[in-house]
């Protein structure tokens, strides 16, 4: 489904991801975590298409496709989904809006028909059920003013309405009160199917609680330094980094 | 000099003589009288050059490079006016073709104990004292020329009065409308707006253009506001890629009275808007929005006043412009607050997108206070499209041409949100998705 080779990209001449590689296969759900600034958000921005990074080596296939070329709609359509690890506020433009602009420009990239107003609100209802988001905040302008909680579950809220096949999700979890992340990690699963992948990238074990991950990597100045099962994480949160990044300088 | 090359300004005053030779007693009328001190300030002060502090950043000499028939007849029927496909809705709906009311192609449906409308020809023919009083009035202190200009050519405009305590339901719409279709047209309405105490209306100017020849529009619009009355006035310019427009409205408002005013620039070659309104009164509130979208070679200008000659009063301003190619924009705010106007708020602020390197936008926020116990604010942002915004619309599947509307369309709807005559703000959502599409 994806698959990264030693993917290489820097900011303002400064190299961040220095030759990643990761292989995720339908339905697998995998974890990233690492200390701050080591590049986990860099990777879920150039995977996603944000244009300051530039990319500077490697390459990265996704369903069989080249996507470093493609725009960040285009990767969209294409499936790849990104949570914000900071969502935009946007005034002006409301949420169901802009949702019903996104369904249905993906519609449009797929040769379908758009969905009219009453299929629209119709599924809209049914995933704002899923992860119990509140009608109000629909009709808000996006983001506008919402809690940092609110934000975190508008980002799975709008992933469970455009069901991409490949979720990244950076650092959801933060922000989220105890009963909101067992609702929006409830939520991932039941978008969880053979097909559909997610990269979850966390500083926290609770979440892969309730997300059970099929392998742990460790990311760690802009490189996958150790990759696990899932006991890795609980390693991590028992021990911190300091023996991983002893590891790292030994090798040199 | 060949005559050739004759100038405008020279050209205008032989007219002014000529026709004034062939007057007969109406010469030595007020009315007259007022009109040819318009002509001599016309004359003192010339057409505004760069080095005028008003007229800084706009320049007029294309705009008076070319002669202009003031007088052109126009063939034009309802049945074409009608055509300029502007929602229907319930109105009082007024034509102007070249800056000539034109009583038999208006409706006018509201009833006559509600409002008074008639050419301004008419009205002073019915009310001659009262109506030359009226009759640049509240313009009488401008010290500019294109208004002395209008007030010494007034055409015939409209007198529209609302009696005290009366609630006008249907909007009135003024449509102008120059037939540039044969040739150079110019237009110097006058139009002057009473509205009675406590009375309430709302009220729309729109002008459009037909035909790819130049058009000049001069306009001046004086309103009234009378004790607590209630008046909405919004002035909407779709006009051609060859229309030059200068408008003055100039607004006079007493204790307790409310004016919203929104001035939306969607087309037009080149566009002076000035409105200058002073809060004559206690407890009185202004508020003034507008929005502009210049492209191409455009040159939008918004001067606005806000005068607070009393106490205890609030005006309140937002002005946004979205500036493509290598247009210009151009905004000068001024707020006075006078000694006697303790107690003012005055708030203000222009936004704008400047979505080409080759575009630009100047603004100047002018403050003016002279009492005290005041508050006072203002801010003006020029800046780009927000690119975060931008990659996280992109980011769920909206092209970036579509997120790039959507977030301008975005950017405008707290102005045009104010717009309370819907057909006028419907217009203005079509036409301005339109727009923002277009690119
Ligand atoms: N736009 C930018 N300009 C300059 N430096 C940047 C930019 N974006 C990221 N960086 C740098 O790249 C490094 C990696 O940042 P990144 O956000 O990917 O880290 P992270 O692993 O997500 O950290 P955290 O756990 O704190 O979220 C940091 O040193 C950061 O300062
Ligand atoms: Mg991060």
């Amino acid at each position: 489904m994806l698959s990264i080779n030693d993917l290489r990209a820097s900011i303002e001449g400064k190299e961040i991801l220095k030759g990643i590689n990761l292989e995720v296969k339908p339905g697998e759900v995998h974890a990233i975590m690492g200390p701050n600034g080591s590049g986990k958000s860099t990777l879920a921005s150039v995977l996603a298409g944000r244009e300051e990074y530039e990319v500077t080596g490697g390459n990265v296939v996704f369903d069989g496709k080249e996507i470093l070329e493609m725009a960040p709609e285009e990767r969209a359509a294409e499936g790849i989904f990104l949570a914000f690890q900071y969502p935009v506020e946007i005034p002006g433009v409301t949420t169901i809006n802009f949702l019903k602009t996104a369904v249905n420009e993906i519609r449009k990239y797929k040769g379908e028909a758009p969905l009219d107003a009453a299929q629209f609100l119709k599924m809209v209802r049914e995933k704002a059920k899923l992860v119990s988001m509140n009608d109000s905040l629909l009709k808000r302008a996006l983001n506008e003013g919402f809690s940092g909680g609110e934000k975190k579950r508008n980002e799975i809220f709008q992933m469970a309405v455009l069901e991409p096949k490949l979720a990244i999700l950076d650092e959801t979890d933060s922000g989220l009160d105890i009963d909101a992340l067992r609702i929006v990690a409830e939520g991932v699963n039941s978008l969880r199917s053979p097909e559909r992948s997610t990269i979850v990238v966390t500083h926290y074990q609770r979440l892969l609680d309730y997300i059970v991950p099929d392998y742990v990597h460790v990311l760690y100045k802009g490189r996958i330094v150790k990759s696990g099962p899932k006991e890795l994480a609980l390693e991590l949160e028992e021990k911190g980094y300091d023996w991983i990044k002893a590891e790292v300088e030994a090798v040199g | 000099m060949s005559t050739e090359t004759i100038d405008l300004k020279t050209r205008l005053i032989t007219d002014f003589h000529a026709r004034e030779a062939v007057m007969n007693g109406e010469a030595s009328s007020e009315f007259h009288q007022k009109k040819r001190a318009g002509l001599a300030l016309f004359e003192q002060l010339g057409f505004p050059t760069i080095k005028h502090e008003e007229w800084k950043y706009s320049n007029v000499r294309d705009l008076i490079s070319v002669s202009y028939d003031f007088n052109a007849e126009s063939s034009i029927g309802l049945a074409e006016l009608e055509d300029l496909k502007v929602p229907k809705q319930e109105a009082n709906i007024l034509y102007f073709v070249n800056g000539r009311y034109k009583a038999e192609l208006s409706t006018i449906i509201s009833p006559v104990e509600k409002i008074t409308i008639s050419a301004l020809s008419e009205a002073y023919k019915n009310d001659p004292v009262k109506v030359a009083s009226y009759f640049n009035e509240l313009t009488k202190d401008a010290n500019d020329a294109f208004t002395a200009l209008n007030t010494a050519f007034t055409q015939d405009g409209v007198f529209i009065h609302i009696p005290d305590n009366q609630s006008v339901e249907h909007p009135i719409i003024l449509r102008f409308v120059s037939d540039a279709r044969e040739q150079n047209v110019g237009s110097q309405p006058r139009n002057i707006i009473s509205v009675g105490k406590n009375a309430h209306v709302k009220l729309a100017e729109a002008f459009r253009t037909l035909g790819d020849q130049r058009s000049f529009t001069n306009s001046v619009t004086e309103i009234h506001v009378a004790e607590e009355a209630n008046v909405q006035y919004y002035k909407v310019q779709n006009e051609s890629e060859n229309a030059y427009h200068v408008g003055t409205t100039q607004v006079r408002m007493l204790d307790g009275s409310h004016f919203y005013a929104g001035t939306v620039t969607l087309n037009g070659k080149f566009t002076r808007n000035n409105l200058n309104i002073v809060l004559d009164g206690e407890h009185c509130d202004a508020h003034m929005y507008g929005l502009y979208f210049p492209d191409g070679s455009q040159h939008v200008d918004n001067h606005t006043v806000a005068d607070h000659q009393k106490p205890n009063s609030e005006s309140n301003e937002l002005y946004k412009g979205i500036l493509r190619d290598k247009s210009k924009g151009v905004f000068n705010g001024k707020i006075f607050v006078r000694p006697d106007a303790q107690k003012t708020n005055a708030f203000q602020s222009c936004k704008n997108i400047v979505l080409s390197p080759d575009a630009t936008m100047n603004t100047k926020p002018q403050l003016e206070i002279f009492a005290d116990d005041v508050k006072c604010s203002h801010g003006t942002t020029t800046g780009q499209i927000d690119e975060e915004a931008l990659f996280y619309m992109r980011s769920r599947g909206i092209s970036q041409s579509e997120a790039m509307s959507l977030l301008m369309f975005a950017f405008c709807a707290d102005v045009v949100q104010q717009i309370k005559i819907d057909s006028v703000r419907e217009y203005l959502e079509n036409v301005i998705t339109q727009k923002l599409a277009s690119k």
